[in-house]
């Protein structure tokens, strides 16, 4: 496997480096290269959104995204949320309004609603369904993560929605 | 994930004349691969027949979104985010907006682009009827240089176009003298998000002395590939709107209309949802009145 070349990007602000085939998927490269196994795998074809993370600020499956094409890219996972042994503002309001139950769905919803945050800091309803329609659940309800997120923009946080400089 | 990521060969040459030769000299062995959101889903299922891809990802010649007088000219390795950010694209185009605004979800538009769209060739494809009643025009590279087409040439059949084996689609035209028009676009899918098209339906037209003058209407899921409804613009033309004029077009449609039964939808739903659609802009067109 060592006679591949290197493919180096940045996750969650550690400079990263693995040599496997450049068609190897993003997400199989976090999960078994990096050890990074919060991002999950559902449909494999770009329809559930369990696997979503973000790349170079922009929401993407990393089940479609061929590790080459993340060479030299900034990548946040859901392990890059919280910061300093602190949970995202997003983190605890899904704990505290019930916004996960099994849990597959949740790390790529919680990157989903990040991206989302992070270019509408006080999104609608609407929009948050709309920031969240790639992400599908089958057992919390959509309602309880949409609650979530609501929660975690209300203007009576303390902790306002802060991203990491590696993720911008 | 059944397919074997070592089976398929990926480079990234980072610039498009580095893509062309690399086309000119081996044509028909290279796949291009955008923001592979088809072919992902191909690879992942251990379909992708694709030996060796290059990567058009991070190409900055291709993605870019330049606006002009009379007209907007999106390269092919623009985004759907990219479209839905643009805001002459919003303003002049609006049925472009629309439709990268429903294409899958905001991870699929961050990375799914307009060329890859096309390029795919999917009857059911979001961009396509739009492009079609703004007269889009194709222009595809080579070394061999630059050409256009119109796009309501560019495919040809189910899944196959009007390329060269050497050719990369470049970049699409689009004339911005329909921003004074009637339009109209509706998709008719399962859901609001990540749904695939049973039916889709665009249209431009321009009223005079409550005449039809002009009429554009784009389908996507009515035939092997989205295509104009050239017949039934033609039944339209020169008339009035009213009652049977409508009646006419939709009888029109029904003879043009070729959809087929599929996992998604049956071709007699597909072909009663056009009929519904053709008549819904028709009617709010002739109760609009007259103008551009």
């Amino acid at each position: 496997m060592s006679t591949f070349p290197a493919i180096r990007f940045n996750v969650n602000g550690e400079d990263r480096e693995v040599r496997v085939a450049p068609m190897k998927r993003l997400l199989d490269v976090l999960r078994e290269d990096l050890g990074l196994t919060g991002s999950k795998e559902g449909c494999g074809e770009g329809e559930c959104g369990s696997c979503s993370v973000r790349m170079n600020g922009e929401l993407v499956n990393s089940c479609l995204v061929p590790v080459l094409q993340a060479e030299g890219a900034s990548v946040q996972t859901v392990e890059g949320l919280a910061a300093a042994g602190k949970m995202h503002p997003l983190q605890e309001a899904f704990l505290q309004c019930g916004g996960a139950q099994c849990g597959i769905c949740t790390p790529g919803m919680l990157m989903a609603a990040t991206q989302l945050l992070s270019v509408n800091a006080h999104p609608t309803m609407t929009e948050i369904r709309e920031g969240l329609a790639g992400n599908l659940c089958r057992c919390t309800g959509f309602t309880r993560i949409f609650e979530s997120v609501i929660a975690a923009t209300a203007e009576n946080r303390e902790e306002r929605i802060e991203e990491p400089a590696h993720a911008r | 994930m059944r397919g074997n990521p070592d089976a398929h060969e990926l480079i990234a040459p980072g610039n498009l004349d580095s893509v062309l030769e690399l086309l000119a000299k081996e044509p028909s062995e290279w796949t291009p691969i955008a923001g592979g959101t088809e072919i992902m889903v191909a690879h992942a299922a251990g379909r992708l027949g694709a030996k060796k891809l290059v990567s058009l990802w991070g190409i900055d010649e291709l993605r870019f979104i330049k606006e002009k007088e009379a007209s907007i000219t999106i390269g092919a390795g623009a985004t759907f985010r990219d479209l839905r950010a643009h805001p002459g694209i919003g303003v002049k185009l609006p049925l472009l907006a629309m439709a990268a605004s429903w294409i899958g979800c905001i991870a699929n538009q961050s990375r799914a682009t307009l060329g890859g769209n096309l390029v795919n060739g999917s009857p059911a494809a979001d961009s396509s009827p739009a492009l079609l009643v703004y007269d889009a025009e194709i222009e595809l590279a080579s070394v061999r240089g630059r050409r256009r087409i119109p796009y309501s040439a560019f495919h040809t059949g189910y899944k196959r176009n009007a390329m060269l084996p050497d050719e990369l689609l470049f970049a699409v035209h689009l004339p911005l003298r329909f921003a004074e028009q009637r339009h109209y676009l509706r998709k008719v899918g399962t859901r609001r998000a990540m749904a695939i098209s049973k039916v889709a339906l665009a249209a431009t037209a321009w009223l005079e002395d409550g005449l039809v003058r002009e009429v554009r209407l784009g389908a996507a899921s009515l035939a092997p590939f989205p295509m104009r409804l050239v017949e039934t613009e033609v039944a339209l033309l020169g008339r009035a709107l009213n009652a049977e004029s409508i009646q006419l077009a939709c009888a029109a449609l029904q003879k043009e209309a070729k959809p087929i039964d599929d996992i998604r939808s049956t071709g007699a739903y597909r072909k009663r949802v056009a009929i519904n659609l053709l008549t819904e802009f028709l009617t709010a067109l002739a109760t609009e009145g007259q103008g551009r």
